[in-house]
């Protein structure tokens, strides 16, 4: 089509719609408010619901509940919201919901910064629920990848029936960018299995763990049970021990398991090369500007970006190791991706953070010095 | 209902057998198709009841009832979506009843009222009566009780009804609760057996003297109907404005004199459009083959404090969105010089300041061109101030042609504000006496 210059939020909206997203619910928070606006005006021109909820609780109770109905739902926040859509976000994973959860970070924690960045909520998205089963999170670094990864959420919470996050900030979601989203190639869209007419529902299945189950909506063919509590595959309560684990079996194999078909992560590697910046979100284009630079002054330094952070893609960063005897990686945190770094890289191999979260972008030159290039 | 699942689960005499019974009896009233009816439970003993019914069940977080039965209502107008909520989730939930009736989501939220939590140790709730003994209010409850109906109906409830589990027609009146259009409330007040009727001596009698104690009425108590939320959602989005097209998309049509990645500050004031004036700058920069970002800060008050975009302008794709040492700096208020006056010290001799003219500029290395901006948005219009400096700063720099702002001005605002802003351009143009050299694309 065509260039726009374009804020990250705005190409959510678009994504999600890419995907026919037709439920939107979501409560007002800066930096996320855009979406909501992009949303009211997008959902309802075909013929679904966008509807500003009274709190965070209630936007994802709407979510879940419309999603369950047969929707494709979408809702989106920023930090202090997420920590109000912890509990249903349990509920979504126990009750198997496909859902798309945006998180547009801020600088945290409470109140923190409201317009300022930060990615500060990596770790808080992993554990973000009690329980501790796995997650999906995608995270974009550009306008236009907030467009595609938001596109792709969604059919990965369509075939894997869970919710997935798309985990942006203020420093992407509200800088805008020149972007052509109609040059950017997506996969097909993905539609959840849906059980047929005439066969026994189930709403869950655990016999084989990591197969998903297909999904009969609310007001459909079949009588549909949906519950927050620890189940059968019937969704009637149990308290049967090997029932409860075969649930949690399924919960944890259905994303572990897939780990690989769900990681998505950009390479930019260069022979004999003995650094590698492991980088993810806006700080990745840090890190870029900072490896042309090194290279400029003829080092030889490779750059692994993730676009998928949950689950973790162990097996596509453990393949860039190789050679690798330093892993720079640069953070708007304190650390926190680094610890899954340091559990994959081996013994001997020095792995270095470059960590800064006074709400400014880490800059190239920062992680060049952590490089010892300047 | 079935009897595959078992005996109700709850306690000799509590009244949540007769509300689940009287249920059941409205819907065999109404004859419902059951897949197109959803009973929605939370936390709490009532919470118990959806797997005894035929119809779909959704048992959700505690006190959200509301919240699952208004999303399924949103999404599927055309089911019939029952929550039963205990009156602990009318505590922790009570948000949700209060917008649900002010929305007029046509849902049915029926409360099991018996005064307490039973399922968590008897504690005391927001309907306990005062004095109530609860396992939390040892020595009588010093909180007063909240009048759901009564909540509801002045939060806009469409329909609300007292019932007790000793009322007869106790059935018939949930029939007319479902039958209603939009919201309809239903608090039917019991005895808790385990905890609460014990403790407090309470019985049927005793029920009757609450009421009157309280000064509160049985019987449908509001029935005043109005259209339902989603015939009005879908009403009012039809009759209102056609939804924006697809914003035009930028086709290069100017040349330009960005040799390497430039940075452009805009420092204002709220109010004084910095922000969507770079969003112009940058769609000019587009029409002019260049790509570009813009990261903006502001503090979270609306119409007053500062407002600052960064702009990067490059012939090649711009990672790193921040600027270090800008090239250009526009100062266009005091509040912008507030917020960029210790950077304007660290400027270094290539940099070019274009400020205000009014203002007390701190000392620099930077090339400083002064303009009469605040003078010359008198003349036209203050929300064009920035356009009026961005104006300047192309006439004087050369980027790229003022016809590309002039552009992206007509293309992307409405005629009226184009107007104003395309004669802003004018006169911002003719602060300064520069000269340009484009190349054409």
């Amino acid at each position: 089509m065509g260039r726009e210059f374009l804020e990250g939020n705005e190409a959510i909206a678009r994504g999600a719609m890419k995907a026919r997203c037709d439920f939107f619910a979501g409560y007002p928070i800066t930096p996320a408010s855009s979406i909501l606006h992009y949303m009211l005006e997008l959902v309802p021109a075909i013929g679904g619901t966008a509807i500003q909820a009274e709190d965070e609780i209630a936007s994802m109770g709407f979510c879940i509940a419309a999603a369950m109905a047969g929707r494709k739902a979408m809702t989106a926040t920023s930090g202090p919201g997420m920590s109000l859509y912890s509990e249903n976000v349990g509920l979504a994973q126990i009750g198997e919901t496909p859902l798309v959860i945006v998180n547009v970070q801020r600088q945290g924690p409470a109140t923190g910064s409201a317009t300022k960045g930060a990615e500060g909520d990596i770790q808080f998205t992993r554990w973000v629920t009690s329980g501790g089963l796995p997650v999906i999170a995608l995270s974009p670094a550009t306008v236009g990848e907030a467009y595609e990864l938001t596109y792709r959420a969604f059919n990965l919470a369509e075939q894997y029936r869970t919710p997935v996050f798309v985990l942006t900030s203020k420093e992407i979601g509200v800088t805008r960018e020149s972007v052509d989203l109609d040059a950017i190639e997506l996969p097909p869209l993905v539609e959840r299995k849906r059980a047929a007419d005439g066969e026994e529902y189930l709403p869950h299945r655990f016999g084989r763990p990591a197969d998903v189950p297909a999904i009969s909506d609310f007001g459909g063919v079949h009588i549909a049970r949906y519950t927050t509590s620890t189940h059968d595959q019937a969704a009637y309560l149990t308290t049967k021990p090997a029932v409860i684990q075969e649930m949690i079996d399924h919960y944890t194999a259905k994303i572990d398991e897939a780990a690989d078909d769900i990681a998505l992560v950009k390479r930019d590697f260069q022979d004999g090369a003995e650094t590698l910046v492991i980088s993810y979100g806006i700080t990745s284009r840090s890190a870029a500007v900072a490896v042309r630079e090194a290279r400029a002054r003829g080092s030889r330094i490779s750059a692994l970006v993730l676009q998928t952070l949950w689950p973790v893609p162990a097996k596509a960063i453990v393949a860039a190791l190789d050679g690798i005897r330093k892993i720079i990686v640069p953070e708007m945190n304190m650390g926190q991706y680094r610890l899954e770094i340091e559990r994959l890289a081996p013994t001997g191999v020095a792995v270095i953070g470059v960590n800064k979260m006074n709400t400014s972008l880490i800059s190239p030159a920062e992680i060049l010095r952590a490089g010892g290039w300047l | 209902m079935t009897d595959k699942i078992g005996p109700l689960p709850f306690c000799p005499g509590c009244g949540h057998h007769v509300v689940t019974k009287a249920l059941d009896k409205a819907l065999v009233k109404l004859q419902l198709d059951p897949r197109k009816v959803v009973i929605v439970t939370d936390i709490g003993c009532i919470g118990l009841a959806d797997r005894y019914f035929t119809t779909n069940a959704f048992h959700g977080l505690h006190g959200r009832s509301v919240t699952y039965a208004c999303g399924l209502k949103l999404a599927r107008p055309e089911l019939t979506v029952i929550a039963l909520k205990g009156d602990g989730g009318c505590g922790i939930g009570g948000t949700h009843v209060l917008n649900v009736a002010r929305r007029n989501i046509g849902i049915t939220l029926i409360v099991a009222n018996n005064f307490n939590y039973g399922m968590t140790g008897g504690q005391h709730s927001v309907t306990t009566p005062s004095d109530g003994i609860t396992s939390t209010t040892p020595w009588g409850n010093v909180e007063g009780p909240m009048d759901l109906c009564g909540t509801a109906i002045a939060a806009g409830a469409a329909w609300a009804a007292r019932c007790t589990m000793f009322d007869k027609d106790l059935a018939d009146v949930i029939a007319q609760a479902i039958a209603q259009p939009g919201f309809a409330l239903l608090d039917v007040w019991e005895l808790c057996t385990a905890y609460y009727a014990p403790r407090n001596k309470i019985k049927k009698k005793e029920l009757d003297d609450l009421l009157e104690r309280y000064g509160l009425r049985l019987g449908v108590l509001a029935d005043t109907p109005r259209p339902e939320y989603s015939a009005r959602y879908r009403a009012a989005y039809a009759a209102g404005r056609p939804v924006i097209q697809r914003r035009p998309t930028i086709e290069v049509q100017y040349g330009n004199s960005v040799e390497r990645q430039t940075g452009i500050v805009i420092a204002g004031s709220a109010g004084q459009k910095i922000r969507s004036t770079a969003t112009l700058f940058a769609q000019a920069a587009l029409f002019s083959g260049l790509d570009a970002t813009q990261k903006d800060d502001y503090p979270i008050t609306v119409m007053t404090g500062h407002s600052l975009s960064e702009l990067i302008f490059s012939r090649q794709r711009i990672d790193y969105t921040a600027i270090e040492s800008p090239d250009y700096l526009l100062v266009i208020s005091e509040d912008g010089l507030r917020s960029t006056r210790e950077r304007i010290q660290r400027l270094p001799n290539t940099c070019t300041v274009y400020a205000e003219q009014s203002l007390d500029l701190p000392a620099t290395k930077a090339r400083v061109v002064r303009c009469p901006i605040a003078q010359a948005a008198t003349e036209t219009s203050r929300q064009a101030t920035a356009v009026i400096a961005v104006a300047a700063l192309l006439q004087d720099t050369g980027l790229f042609p003022l016809d590309a702002l002039a552009r992206a001005i007509s293309t992307f605002q409405s005629a009226k504000i184009a107007e104003v802003n395309l004669k802003a351009l004018q006169a911002g143009a003719a602060l300064v006496s520069g000269q340009t050299g484009f190349r054409e694309p």
